[in-house]
Parts: structure tokens; C-alpha cells; sequence
């Protein structure tokens, strides 16, 4: 187990530092290569039509013509042991881990990464627990209600769960729920659990379900494909054969054996959520970790997106980690080596 | 099968009663009169002095900085006159009134001497802090001297910079220089006049410290990070600004209504929330769970069907010209535009339609465009140099003639420049295209990143020339809503740079530089609007512009919002100065 431990965190510092390069040389090398000059990078830090002096003066603060191995080393030497920044009339220092500042906000990355994180843990939890609930629930009652109308109704739903954008059915569930039915006369808005928890909730209902609606119907279509070839194994027949009840024989042994595969999409779902749930965040509004990764993007703003993919990375790496570990607990014959 | 065709009829069925039930409030009001359409453009929607409440603002977007020396929005500029105040700023009121510039922290406009080159303003007494102090002269000298000096601060315009005298050696701002002298072509005598030096006589100097001039003690500059603990000097203060989320204002308790006979500031707070679906924001305010939508561009494409559709939604809604022009530059030295009767050719034969229509129609896209100057902008004079028939699609005999006097009968082959990540204006350079090869005039268009538009492609000139790019579509909008701050960076030959250029098609006629020199010299205003309209009728001559349309946004005011009128002085928006909430 120890070893286990070691050999993973070692894979993921080895991750981090090669995704924190690939994601730097997209925004510093591959520009370059295709034409881009620093002259240009800089404009884009500026107002509208910069004077060259104002574009000099941009180049020379953010160090844009250093070499990229100088300027990524700065950004790996900030994360070892700190930073220091111009504001104009003082110096900020940014402690280690230093993931940046960023000039197009005026904040330092980490801080702002921090206060948008509850946002998307939030979001993404909420949803994970509604889409697994509703997913393999219905799931396991389809296929132990194979080719029912049940069966049929839940399928028919299930593909327009995963057929239909966030986007179009966050939208469409807050001009039918929010601003129609007057279930949320305000719109939705993001509340800080510490504050008002029930406020909370309430503002993330509509969230959480069209999040899970996505998923869940994915979830739901898994279980049932899986619950149906493993109720056809030879040792569900013996289970049966022994005379266990069958909500045993369902839940003891088909389920838990159905649930394994489920488990390793579960992970990798929920990590890349809580790295940002960017279309969801988007249509409600949600100042979390997704909207911030897209808005940083846009606006070309490198420390930011460093900084969020780094934190994505991060969740990812736990999340399959955390996968790994319950393989183990889930089936008996993993053991981790 | 008969149970599934039940339980799916059902499900459907609920759906539907689900969906219907959302809709019916909004049919309901469907015989609702719509007269109140279009309202602002007569005079001021629900006047009212009541006092109270929250008015809540959102945005798609979040600023690019609040920090007034920090900021180009034009809602920005806008919002920003509730916690600072310029030494002028513009006139509330309905119609062409918005133009006119008023003093606000001043108390008179500037007095020109030296043949307009040196201003001097007189600052109100009593106009205090948020923290009790008063604002003095040097608060202001302040401000510009880090706006427009200091390399930390660059979002904003630069136009001090360009128009005072410099030090000897240049000044490096406040934050490099800290001497108490500072900038020296900006005196403070005494702690209310300022006295600006300039460089060159400049006539509209008056419009230019509307912008940049609002007060910043220098014990609490904080440079960049200022924005989040901005010193008001305005009706509000700034409780919390957090990018992306939301800015909360209240009440500036040391504000005094007698120094200050612009503002109103009825409601007690505000609110703005950052970052919001934009086609949520427009049901919010359709609903009634929002007042403005501060970015003030107008609603989305989605909710514009309702807006028109629904009598209810439609008589708090107004369909305004905003200040902007979208036309396409025509080189100047791109064979064979630079034979002006080639260029005339192009005029006629552009089908003006099909880029209204690309660009929205006339509701969202605009007015069908014939001047340089739009209408909202002072040194506009209505004419129709290049009539394109009645159906607007193009008069293709008059550009078969021009093509003969060129030399070239049957048409010739050029390029079209546009924005790829522009889809409307690549739909309409599409259009255009097609116009074109009506009278032979064969184009390939060439979309490039709306972000390297002017500094790598369409305002450089060699990159222009070196591809032989004859037509480039262009969007513009003024700094301030003048013939000069209009016309003087897009026409002016001067105003031709090795990069990051406007004047895309380079016109340089001396005769329009000349009308330049001698309007910025002149302190009468209609002389100088005179010679604008001058500039414009040469450049439409010399074919240099084929203006497409004069963008009009559909703008949506909830019936709780009061005092509601158009601020042409930032592009054709809702004033924010004085609004309430009912």
C-alpha cells in the first residue's frame, strides 16, 4: 500500500509539471510559431490602439521577450519559493505556491482559484449525488424491468438526457421553472453555504438537476447494460440456485458487480467537473472554476489558465487515485500493489 | 406497446402543460399597449423623484477596470460618474441634449487661453471624499498623471499624454517619479484651479477631461489594485467590487447634494452582478428580477423575437442608434482602387441590404448608413453622395459607368478583409461579395483574428498592400461624440501608422487634414461642426468610405426603472446618472 502511495504521488508531480509545460507552450510557443510577435501579445494587455511606448512599457512589466524557458522557469521558481509583483506604487509578494498574477484581473492566481473553487465543489457534488441516486436507481429498474414501458420510457429519457446540451435545457428549465412557475422569481445566483444554507440549496436545485440530468441519463443506460449481462452469469444463477432472496442476489452480488466500470467513470466524471463544470457554470451565472477557465481563455489571460488546469490536473489524479483505492474495496480480487 | 404509448403520451402531455403554463403569463399581456416603444427617444420615461430602494444592474461581462484612470468601456464611463466625478461630464437629457458636455466637478467649463492652448478650471468647493476629505486640485492632477504616465496602467486612453506638454526628461509618472512637482504642464495654484498645458491648441479639451479627471488622493493609490478600494467622490461608494461576481454600492455620506446639480441618486444601494448568462439576463429583466443591463449593447438575438412580439415587453423596449458606423475601407493604393472612379464603382455597386441584413436587420443591426458621421454624433449632415437605388441593393448602371471611366468595363478582382471570429460581419462581407460580382467586381474574402485585425493585418499597411486586400470591413465608434473624436483617427492622414492603424484605407487629402488643424483651433462650436461636415462630404468624394450601416441596438427597461433617458455622449445607452426604481 505504502509503495502504492509513493509510486502515485511521484506520477503525479510528473503530471503536473509536464501538463503546466504543454499548457505553457500553447500559450507562449505555439503563437510564436504561427506568426504571433510580443509586440502583439502585449496590444492585447493594453486599450485600444496602444502607442508603441505603451506597448514597450507592457513587454518590459510582464517580461515578454524573455526567453519561454526564462519566463517558465519564473513561473516554477514562483511556485518553489514565491514571487514579487509591481502594483505601481508598491510590491505584492506572492507566497509559495505562487501560481502567478494575473495583469488582466489584477489578482494573484491561487487566492482567486481558492474563492472560486467552493463554487464548482458545490456544483458538482450536488449533481454527482442526484445523477448517481437517479442513474443507477433507474438503472437496475430497467433491467430488471427489461422491455417494459417502464424499461422503454426511462431509455427514451435517458437518450435525451445525454442528447440534449446543458446549455439548452439549463435555459429552458429556468424560463419554464424559474421565470414561469415563479419557482425561483429571481433567477439563480450563487449562495455561500457558510452564509445561508438553505438559500444555498435552493439556488443550486435547478443546477444540480440539469447537471445531472446529463449525466444520470448516461449512468442509467451503464447500469442497465451492465446489470443485464451480469444477471446472466452463471453465479447469479447459483446465488438463485442456493435460495438467497432475490434482493440479495440484486444488490449483493449483480450490483456490486455492475457497479465496477461505473466506478471508474464516476471518478474521471466528477474530477473533471470540480476542474470546472464550464457549460453548467456558464448558463446559471456560477462564478466557479469552469466559468473562470473559459473567461481566462478568452481573454488570453496565461496565469489564470495555468492555474485552473493545474488545479483540474489535480482533481483528476486524486479522483482516479481515490478510484483505485475503492477497486479495492468493491472487488475483493484488487489488491493494491 | 399500449402501456408505453400511455406512460410516453403522458410524459409529453406534462411536459407540454409544464411549458405552456411557463409561457402564459408572458400571452397574457399580449394586448398590453406598445406605445411606450421607442419612449426615450421623446423625452424622459417615468420622471419621478422618489427616493429609495436598490436598483440592480448586470452584465454578461465584468469591467475591464472600474478604476476610472484604468478604463475604456463606454458603460464603464457611464456607471462610473456615481462615485467619481470629471471635471466635466455629459448632459442628462432627452435626445441630441445627451451631447452636449457640462461642467460637473469643475464649475464652469474650461477657460481656454494662449489660442487654445492652455485650460484652466475652477474645482467646486465642498466636493468631498467618501472618507470626509475635500477634493482638491491636486487629487485631480493626480489622476491624470497615473492614468496616463505610468506604465502599470494601460487599459485606458492616453489622449493627456498626447496632448500635454511633456517633461524634459519625459515624465515616467507617479509611481516611477515621486517628486511633489510631477508633471509640469499641469498646475494647481491654489488647491481649487488646475491649468493644463498643452502642446498644440486643442478646442474640445472640454471632452477630453470629461474622461480620467475624477479625483484620486495619492495616499490611497494603490495602482492596479485600486480598483477594489477606489476613493469615491461621487453620490455612491464602492462597498465590494469582486471581479467576476459583483459590485455593491451604497450611499457616499459625505456627498452634498448642493455642490452637485447633475445627480439625483435616488436608490439607496446598487447592485451589479458580473459574469451572467446573457440570455439569462434578458429573461431577468423581462421578469422583473432586474432593472439594466449596464453593458448596454442590447438584447440578445433570442429574446428579441419576444421583446417585438409581446405589446407588454415592447412598450418598455427602444430601438436607438447607437454611435457607431460599420463600413468598408477602400485602399487608397490597392490596384485599381487607387483610381477614384474604381472606388466609386465599389460605392454603387455595394448592396447595403445584405449587410443590414447580416448585421441583424434594421431592429438589431441598424439603419442603412450614407455619411461617415452617424447621426448621434455632432457634425452630422444628412446627404447621399452615392445613392444605391431605391431598393438599396445597389445601382449597378452607375457602377458599370465609374467601372468604364476606371479603365476597367468588365469589373476586376480585389480582396475583402474580415474578422473570422465575426460571424455577422463575415455574412456580410459574404453579401457584399455578391453585390459586387454583379458588375464584374470579383472578391475572395480573407478572415483573419479580430485581435490582430489592426496590429498585424488591416492596419498595416504594407500587409494590406503586400496582399492586395482592396476592401476591408471596419466598425467604428468615437472617444467622444464629436466630428474630431470621430473623424480624426479613421480619416486623418496623419493618423496612418506602420501598425495598429484606423485609417484602413488611408486616405490622406490635404484638404481634409487641413479642415483638422484649423476645427481642433476654433472655440466655436458650430464652425467647427461645419468643417466636420465638410471632412465628411470630401471623403465620401474621394470614395474612400462606403458607410453600411448606423448600428442600432433594441435596449430593454423594465416599467419599474425611472427617469430613464439616452446618453448619445457614450454611444447610445441608457444614462445611468439619475435612474431610480419605483
Amino acid at each position: 500500500m505504502f509503495s502504492f502511495l509513493i509510486r502515485r504521488a511521484i506520477s503525479a508531480v510528473a503530471m503536473l509539471l509536464i501538463v503546466s509545460m504543454v499548457t505553457f507552450g500553447i500559450f507562449f510557443l505555439l503563437p510564436r510559431l504561427a506568426g504571433q510577435t510580443t509586440d502583439q501579445l502585449a496590444a492585447a494587455y493594453a486599450g485600444k490602439a496602444p502607442t508603441q511606448a505603451a506597448i514597450a512599457d507592457i513587454k518590459e512589466r510582464l517580461g515578454l521577450d524573455d526567453p519561454i524557458a526564462v519566463q517558465y522557469g519564473r513561473f516554477v521558481k514562483g511556485v518553489v519559493a514565491g514571487q514579487d509583483f509591481s502594483n505601481g506604487p508598491s510590491v505584492m509578494h506572492c507566497g509559495a505556491p505562487c501560481l502567478g498574477y494575473s495583469f488582466r484581473t489584477s489578482e494573484p492566481v491561487l487566492p482567486t482559484l481558492l474563492d472560486r473553487a467552493p463554487v464548482t465543489v458545490s456544483l458538482a457534488l450536488g449533481a454527482a449525488v442526484f445523477w448517481l441516486i437517479a442513474g443507477i436507481g433507474v438503472g437496475v429498474l430497467s433491467a430488471l424491468r427489461r422491455g417494459s414501458a417502464f424499461d422503454r420510457a426511462a431509455m427514451m429519457t435517458a437518450l435525451a438526457g445525454v442528447s440534449l446540451p446543458v446549455y439548452f435545457t439549463g435555459l429552458v428549465s429556468l424560463a419554464v421553472f424559474a421565470y414561469g412557475l415563479k419557482l425561483w422569481p429571481e433567477g439563480v445566483a450563487y449562495r455561500s453555504f457558510t452564509e445561508d444554507p438553505v438559500d444555498w440549496a435552493y439556488n443550486l436545485i435547478l443546477p444540480w438537476a440539469t447537471l445531472a440530468f446529463l449525466h444520470a441519463a448516461l449512468y442509467a443506460r451503464l447500469t442497465r447494460a451492465g446489470m443485464l449481462e451480469t444477471l446472466n452469469e452463471d453465479y447469479i444463477r447459483t446465488a438463485r440456485a442456493k435460495g438467497l432472496p432475490e434482493r440479495t442476489v440484486i444488490t449483493k452480488h449483480a450490483l456490486r458487480a455492475s457497479l465496477t466500470p461505473i466506478l471508474t467513470i464516476f471518478g474521471l466524471d466528477l474530477g473533471l467537473l470540480l476542474g470546472g463544470a464550464v457549460l453548467t457554470e456558464k448558463t446559471f451565472g456560477f462564478p466557479g472554476l469552469g466559468a473562470l477557465s473559459i473567461d481566462s481563455i478568452r481573454s488570453g489571460d496565461l496565469p489564470m489558465v495555468m492555474g485552473v488546469v493545474l488545479l483540474a490536473t489535480i482533481f483528476i489524479v486524486v479522483a482516479s487515485f481515490v478510484v483505485d483505492v475503492l477497486y479495492a474495496v468493491i472487488d475483493p480480487r484488487v489488491r493494491l500493489e | 406497446m399500449g402501456k408505453f404509448t400511455t406512460t410516453a403520451v403522458a410524459a409529453v402531455g406534462l411536459m407540454l402543460s409544464v411549458g405552456l403554463a411557463a409561457c402564459g403569463s408572458d400571452k397574457e399581456s399580449g394586448s398590453a399597449d406598445a406605445s411606450g416603444f421607442n419612449a426615450v427617444e421623446k423625452g424622459v420615461v417615468n420622471p419621478s423623484d422618489k427616493k429609495g430602494g436598490t436598483i440592480r444592474y448586470a452584465s454578461s461581462d465584468d469591467w475591464d477596470s472600474p478604476d476610472m484612470g484604468d478604463t475604456y468601456y463606454a458603460f464603464s464611463q457611464n456607471f462610473g460618474r456615481l462615485y467619481g466625478r470629471a471635471l466635466t461630464t455629459f448632459k442628462v437629457g432627452p435626445g441630441k441634449e445627451s451631447l452636449e458636455i457640462v461642467p460637473d466637478l469643475a464649475e464652469t467649463l474650461g477657460t481656454p487661453s494662449d489660442e487654445g492652448k492652455t485650460w484652466t478650471y475652477k474645482i467646486r468647493k465642498g466636493v468631498k471624499f467618501d472618507d470626509g476629505t475635500e477634493v482638491t486640485s491636486k487629487d485631480v492632477k493626480y489622476a491624470v498623471e497615473r492614468s496616463n504616465f505610468s506604465s502599470e496602467l494601460q487599459l485606458g486612453p492616453k489622449y493627456f499624454k498626447q496632448y500635454l506638454l511633456d517633461n524634459d526628461p519625459p515624465y515616467k509618472g507617479p509611481y516611477e517619479d515621486k517628486s511633489e512637482e510631477g508633471l509640469k504642464s499641469i498646475e494647481t495654484p491654489d488647491d481649487h484651479t488646475i491649468v493644463f498645458h498643452l502642446n498644440q491648441p486643442f478646442s474640445e479639451f472640454d471632452y477630453l477631461v470629461q474622461m480620467q479627471t475624477q479625483p484620486v488622493p495619492r495616499a490611497k493609490d494603490k495602482g492596479l489594485e485600486y480598483q477594489k478600494s477606489i476613493v469615491s467622490s461621487g453620490p455612491y461608494k464602492i462597498d465590494s467590487y469582486e471581479r467576476g461576481k459583483h459590485m455593491k454600492l451604497s450611499r457616499n455620506q459625505h456627498w452634498d447634494k448642493a455642490t452637485d446639480p447633475l445627480r439625483t441618486a435616488l436608490p439607496d444601494t446598487i447592485e451589479v452582478a458580473l459574469k451572467q448568462n446573457a440570455d439569462d439576463l434578458d429573461q431577468k429583466l423581462m421578469s422583473g428580477a432586474l432593472e439594466m443591463d449596464i453593458a448596454g449593447t442590447g438584447v440578445q438575438g433570442a429574446a428579441q423575437p419576444k421583446v417585438l412580439g409581446d405589446a407588454k415587453h415592447k412598450a418598455n423596449a427602444d430601438n436607438v442608434t447607437a454611435g457607431y458606423l460599420r463600413y468598408v475601407a477602400v485602399n487608397q493604393h490597392v490596384k485599381p482602387l487607387d483610381n477614384v472612379h474604381c472606388r466609386r464603382a465599389v460605392a454603387y455597386a455595394t448592396d447595403k441590404v445584405a449587410a443590414q441584413t447580416a448585421f441583424g436587420g434594421p431592429v438589431a443591426g441598424g439603419e442603412i448608413a450614407t455619411t461617415v458621421v452617424p447621426p448621434s454624433v455632432t457634425g452630422y449632415a444628412k446627404a447621399d453622395r452615392y445613392p444605391v437605388g431605391a431598393d438599396q441593393h445597389g445601382d449597378l448602371e452607375k457602377a458599370k459607368a465609374e467601372l468604364a471611366e476606371c479603365g476597367q468595363p468588365n469589373g476586376f478582382s480585389t480582396k475583402i478583409s474580415a474578422r473570422s471570429d465575426r460571424p455577422k460581419e463575415v455574412a456580410a462581407a459574404q453579401g457584399i461579395q455578391q453585390g459586387l460580382a454583379k458588375v464584374g467586381i470579383k472578391t475572395e474574402i480573407v478572415q483573419v483574428p479580430a485581435g490582430d485585425y489592426f496590429n498585424k493585418y488591416a492596419g498595416t499597411p504594407k500587409w494590406v498592400h503586400d496582399n492586395g486586400v482592396g476592401l476591408m470591413m471596419m466598425a467604428w465608434a468615437a472617444d467622444w461624440p464629436s466630428g474630431f473624436g470621430f473623424l480624426q483617427q479613421i480619416v486623418d492622414g496623419r493618423a496612418i501608422k506602420p501598425s495598429g492603424g484606423t485609417n484602413l484605407q488611408e486616405t490622406d487629402l490635404p484638404e481634409v487634414n487641413q479642415l483638422f488643424d484649423e476645427a481642433i483651433k476654433d472655440t466655436n462650436a458650430e464652425a467647427r461642426n461645419a468643417r466636420y461636415t465638410k471632412v465628411d462630404q470630401l471623403v465620401m468624394e474621394d470614395a474612400g468610405i462606403v458607410p453600411l450601416i448606423y448600428a442600432r441596438l433594441l435596449l430593454y427597461r423594465p416599467a419599474n426603472v425611472t427617469n430613464v433617458t439616452l446618453t448619445h455622449g457614450y454611444g447610445g445607452m441608457y444614462d445611468y446618472l439619475n435612474l431610480g426604481v419605483e
